[in-house]
């Protein structure tokens, strides 16, 4: 699912430095558009830069295909290249994880890369996209999965891996189907397997398809859940890097990241920085939902413009862009932003950040005034609470406590005090658990209190004043 | 939950990511002394605290005194991390975190009381309570209950929980786990313990999570027993009131029982445990943390069995007239009895100790029979009277102690099933193998030992080939550095029974010359069964039951003696039984003095190691039963051979006479003399018979009932039954 669960970051805070702070610490986070110089604003992207030239599936999906738009092409002379090279033009490109926690790649794969103490190494790729509101893992899966293999290999090289295992959402099967076709293809041409690519490297990629979960999209919960175990995340430290899969160092990432890597590094690390403004470099599969005229995932430069990118691919908003209530910024566990911020915030990590709300996985779910918004919060918790593990005290019960209170704001029928009481539990579930699921279940209630407290307010009214009515 | 790939995983690997993830304490211990770490310097609230590398923040809090709540955390089992209830605050970050799981880091500031710490513990109470239902009145936890005390302690003090759909509290279907085993799911709160407990250290997979989110349920999921030998320590790990004991069940509450200290002697383990009781009933028995015998365990009959202390007693004298055993006063049963002690030649009197006979009475029989002029001593165990006999010690003690077994990396069990015999040593055993990579193999039939272990048959000739290295088995315990053998009590009752022990003896000296051990590893060890025997040994209890037989003695004392004894082999004896219940030996006695049981009197046990331990009376006798011990006291005066002793200090100090190491109570006297026993084993004659060796417990119903106090309760009854319903599903 990629989905933003994978949010908790895989390494101690300590190595991540300036960025973590940024990332991690909510307090800082309004300090995030301390814009370095460079681009102010990106988009529209040129088609010589798209990296997914087969996007929507009109093309041949198959090896030869993909060989024709360029795929597997000097493999081999990247591959030889070696572990530092690659890393270090994924750390120039400056791209960062597309899973929805945005961590810089080129530094977590250089974690892997140290001496190894005897035990294999892993990569495993996250294509548990169930985040709802997400779907461009499956475009990569099914219409272009050579990038994906293909970039397998070359992040495997760069982590001294001896084999990537695929983890495929189960419901995609035929998303699965197309990638597993696509490994066998790949084996066949000698590109897989022993002496991959004739580069001398012995490299194996196996497809694992879920079982329905979404919370086996959190890298530890998916690491158990390719174990045979019941998907519920490990406690960390050790970090999947240290004590991964089958006890081994593994290095969880997300499938576009790891498609997009190929690319990177036959047109070069600076040629992907280049797109974007600084520190939110690149070009990015973009998801717009709910209430446009034509609902698409449509590749675009980062830091393109909210309103720029919604009238341009999606047709804008239903019923026009002064119709628009709030928008769901990066997959359903963001939080809502509303009109007046969309006019001008920025699709990328840091301006989304400095708005209180999150980047995600680029899922743009719009909702115009004929939303009923509370409503929609609800539903969104109350898949939240139907999937929760059930390991950790607050997310089991606060989620579904929650729940029942959202519920109740849905008919008005509560106090205005406890849409306080509400965001003071949001602020208990938050932070306190083992994943990121909790986390991702409250900030779209503290969003929905934030910005629309008034409608919650005047809803409460309108139920008083219903009942009073009744009763004369 | 039990994540053994990754716990070996990171045993193997380096030692940072061994203190990533830490183990029970003792084993952490037992790695520091190679490596001598240096420390690291955090503040806890402020006091300083030097701990090694890879500490949770939750020891190193404990180090200076300051508790941090927890509900899922327990010592003994693997870190789960999910109660949310031990988050503190780590100066200059933002997440607080779980203290049961976070190793240290230098420098580390931590605050388990500052505001954020105290919301996060108020935070996961109140989320705790939400579902929790409120029947405190009516739970039987109540009073011993971690979810009150904590809420008490660090919850909010009113509710914010309003309901105004009446939609209730999560309610979950209670599962049947078995007899000995209540439970109220509801109350249930996902701790996760239980879980843990099942699966590492009872070795019997069968609970889990079933379901996700707020839907989650402890269970086995298919409905069935929960089949361990040591199912009842879930009930004191669970820390609210979803699992309770079923035979206590609305009995009493903790704080109205009187509680005894005592030693449990349904096993040789000498398990320590805790005697609750009121109005002269024993109510429960608990576990008592000795972290040499028992950890904090505790074995289901000794738990479970309780209710037999009342049924099936001998409450009243009793005198065989007419061929029917009748009620007597105290005064003709003991005149009868001291008419029959009249005028006996030599070698005329005997006795035979039952498994539950405590060292007074022992050392009192000893010397009333002794001054009639016999040796005819013995136990309803036999124990092999060739080479070393019961001269030395080292010849029929686990030498190596309980709490070593766990250190061993080859075990070779002969002749025994330790899940069943002494559970608790069992645990210890699957404690070194998961954590150890500890190699177990069996002479035996076909175990379920809880362990992957090797079955290396059943003949006896194997340990002889061990011997002379013609058996495969025989490289892995040269290659070993701590090997263990353990020698079951049962098998050296056959008739071949000594050239077993001696065979299994010069095995024995031959691995400690190849293997260079440490000079206090012993590698001979014998796991008895019963309680008594090794104090029976210990006084001098060495005559054969063959020799008592052939004597054909006109007094027979039979100690609590049950088994193995026929009223044909004693035709011609007046048979007097001593003991609590009325169980086989009291059938075929012709005179009945009622005893006390292992709650009714303070007395000396000895385990099967060598430790002596002390019972204390909970309650008094019921009816007209005495101590034993006086019985005799007070028979030798009628009979004109009065014992130089009145009392237990008096009793006592001829005990130290005989042997000193039995008043040394709670210690191990080291056994020093294992050359001596090797060499003296050499003398023993004789072949191994054809027959294979064979183990009497062999599965969970065999458990139950083994002695007269385990057979007179309808909980073991229950017990079985159950286990044989389970076993035609």
């Amino acid at each position: 699912m990629a989905g933003v669960i994978v949010r908790t970051l895989s390494v101690p805070k300590r190595q991540l430095g300036l960025l973590g702070q940024l990332v991690n610490n909510q307090q800082s986070r309004s300090y995030a558009d301390a814009a370095p110089e460079g681009k102010k604003v990106g988009g529209p992207l040129a088609d010589e830069d798209r990296i997914f030239t087969n996007l929507y599936g009109r093309h041949d999906w198959r090896l030869k295909g993909a060989m024709k738009r360029g795929d597997w092409y000097k493999t081999k002379e990247i591959v030889e290249k070696g572990a530092d090279w690659i890393i270090n033009e994924i750390k120039v490109s400056g791209l960062r994880g597309r899973g929805g926690a945005g961590f810089p790649s080129g530094m977590k794969w250089s974690f892997m890369n140290k001496p190894s103490d005897g035990r294999p190494k892993y990569l495993v790729i996250n294509g548990d996209e169930g985040e709802p509101g997400t779907c461009k893992d499956r475009e990569i899966l099914r219409h272009d999965p050579h990038k994906l293999i293909e970039g397998c290999l070359i992040a495997g090289r760069a982590m001294g891996a001896c084999a990537a295992y695929i983890y495929i959402r189960g419901e995609f099967y035929n998303e699965a189907s197309n990638t597993q076709v696509a490994i066998a293809e790949a084996y066949q041409a000698g590109l897989l397997g022993k002496n991959a690519c004739g580069s001398g490297y012995d490299f194996d990629v196996f497809v694992q398809r879920g079982a329905g979960a979404y919370i086996c999209g959190e890298e530890t919960a998916l690491i158990e859940s390719i174990e045979g175990k019941q998907g519920k995340p490990r406690l960390k430290p050790p970090f999947p890097a240290d004590v991964g899969l089958f006890g081994c160092p593994t290095t969880v990432t997300n499938v576009e990241t790891v498609a997009v890597a190929p690319t990177i590094c036959r047109r070069g690390g600076s040629w992907f920085g280049a797109l974007g403004r600084p520190r939110n470099s690149g070009t990015k599969l973009y998801n717009i939902s709910g209430h446009v005229n034509t609902p698409c995932t449509v590749e675009e430069e980062m830091s393109i413009p909210l309103k720029e990118l919604i009238e341009r691919h999606a047709g804008g908003v239903i019923g026009g862009w002064d119709n628009l209530l709030g928008i769901i910024p990066g997959g359903s566990s963001t939080p809502v932003i509303p009109k007046h911020i969309c006019d001008t915030v920025l699709m990328d990590y840091d301006d989304l950040v400095r708005v209180q709300s999150s980047f995600g996985t680029a899922a743009v779910i719009v909702m115009n005034k004929q939303t009923d918004i509370i409503k929609a919060i609800a539903r969104l918790i109350s898949f939240y609470k139907h999937e929760s593990c059930g390991q950790c005290t607050p997310c089991r019960e606060g989620i579904a406590w929650m729940y029942k209170i959202m519920q109740r704001f849905v008919q008005g029928n509560a106090e205005v005090h406890e849409i306080d009481m509400l965001w003071e539990l949001t602020k208990q579930i938050e932070l306190h658990t083992i994943c990121a699921l909790a986390d991702g279940a409250a900030w779209p209630v503290q969003g929905l209190i934030r910005h629309f407290r008034p409608e919650i307010e005047s809803r409460i009214k309108n139920f008083k004043g219903q009942k009073v009515a009744v009763t004369r | 939950m039990l994540r053994l790939p990754l716990f070996r995983a990171i045993s193997r690997s380096n030692g940072r990511l061994t203190s990533a993830v830490c183990f029970h304490n003792s084993a952490a211990n037992q790695q520091q002394p190679q490596q001598q770490p240096e420390l690291i310097e955090l503040f806890i609230d402020d006091k300083p605290v030097q701990v090694p590398p890879g500490t949770t923040v939750l020891k190193a809090a404990a180090m200076v005194g300051v508790e941090i709540p927890r509900f899922c955390y327990h010592e003994r089992l693997a870190i789960a991390g999910n109660c949310r209830m031990c988050l503190v605050e780590i100066e200059k970050q933002v997440k607080p975190v779980a203290a049961c799981a976070m190793p240290v880091m230098k420098g580390w500031r931590v605050k388990t009381n500052s505001a954020l710490t105290r919301k996060a513990r108020e935070g996961v109470m109140e989320f705790l309570l939400v579902n929790h239902p409120l029947d405190c009145p009516i739970c039987d936890q109540g009073g011993e209950c971690d979810l009150q005390d904590q809420s008490m302690a660090f919850g909010n003090d009113r509710s914010r929980f309003t309901d105004i759909n009446f939609s209730g509290k999560r309610a979950v279907e209670d599962k049947d786990l078995g007899p000995l085993i209540k439970t109220v799911m509801t109350r249930c709160i996902h701790c996760t313990r239980c879980i843990r407990f099942a699966s590492e250290v009872a070795g019997v997979d069968d609970l889990g999570t079933t379901g996700r989110g707020n839907e989650m349920q402890v269970g086995t999921y298919v409905e069935k027993l929960f089949m361990s030998e040591v199912s009842g320590n879930i009930i004191d790990l669970c820390p609210v009131g979803a699992l309770t004991s079923k035979p206590y069940a609305f009995v009493a509450r903790p704080w109205e029982n009187h509680r005894t200290d005592s030693i449990d002697v349904h096993d040789a383990v000498g398990s320590n445990i805790v005697v609750s009781h009121r109005t002269g009933e024993v109510l429960r028995i608990l576990p008592r943390v000795n972290e040499d015998v028992n950890e904090e365990w505790l074995a289901d009959k000794a738990r479970f069995s309780y209710d037999g202390l009342k049924r099936q007693r001998l409450i009243t004298p009793m005198l065989k007239i007419d061929g029917k055993l009748q009620n007597v006063e105290w005064e003709d049963a003991l005149v009868a009895a001291a008419r029959a002690l009249q005028d006996l030649p030599p070698n005329k009197c005997a006795a035979i100790a039952g498994c539950m006979a405590d060292a007074e009475v022992l050392v009192a029989v000893k010397d009333l029979v002794n001054t009639l002029d016999s040796e005819l001593l013995t136990t309803e165990q036999e124990f092999p009277k060739s080479g070393a006999g019961v001269d030395l010690r080292s010849n029929y003690l686990l030498n190596n102690k309980i709490a070593n077994v766990e250190h061993a990396d080859v075990i070779l069990l002969i002749g025994t099933n330790p899940r069943f015999e002494a559970p608790l040593v069992n645990t210890r055993i699957r404690k070194g193998y998961l954590h150890r990579e500890q190699n177990v193999a069996v002479i035996g039939p076909k175990l379920d030992l809880t362990y992957d272990h090797e079955n290396l048959g059943q003949s006896p000739d194997i340990i002889s080939q061990i011997k002379s290295g013609s058996h495969p088995f025989c490289e892995v315990l040269k290659n070993a550095k701590k090997p263990m053998i353990i020698l079951g009590a049962d098998v050296l009752t056959r008739k071949d029974g000594d050239k077993i022990l001696a065979e299994t003896q010069s095995l024995c000296k031959n691995i400690e010359k190849t293997v260079k051990t440490d000079a206090d590893w012993k590698v001979f060890n014998i796991l008895h069964t019963n309680a008594s025997q090794v104090t029976a040994l210990d006084v001098g209890y060495a005559a054969s039951l063959e020799e008592v037989k052939k004597a054909k003695p006109s007094v027979l004392f039979l100690l609590g003696a049950d088994e193995n004894i026929k009223k044909e082999d004693f035709g011609e004896s007046c048979i007097i039984y001593v003991g609590s219940h009325g169980d086989n030996g009291a059938q075929i006695a012709d005179i009945v003095l009622p005893g006390a049981a292992y709650t009714e009197k303070t007395a000396t046990y000895v385990n099967m190691e060598g430790r002596a331990q002390l019972t204390n009376a909970a309650i008094t006798p019921p009816g007209m039963a005495r101590p034993d011990w006086k019985i005799i006291r007070a028979l030798s005066e009628i009979a004109g051979h009065r014992l130089p002793y009145d009392d237990l200090h008096e009793l006592r100090d001829r005990i130290a006479e005989i042997a000193p190491h039995l008043v040394n109570y709670g210690e191990v006297e080291p056994s020093n003399f294992l050359k001596q026993v090797y060499e003296l084993a050499k003398t023993t004659q004789g072949s191994f018979l054809p027959d294979p060796i064979d183990i009497k417990q062999k599965s969970l119903d065999q458990f139950f009932m083994t002695n007269a106090i385990s057979r007179a309760s309808p909980t073991m009854a229950k017990c079985v039954q159950a286990v044989q319903k389970q076993k035609q599903v």
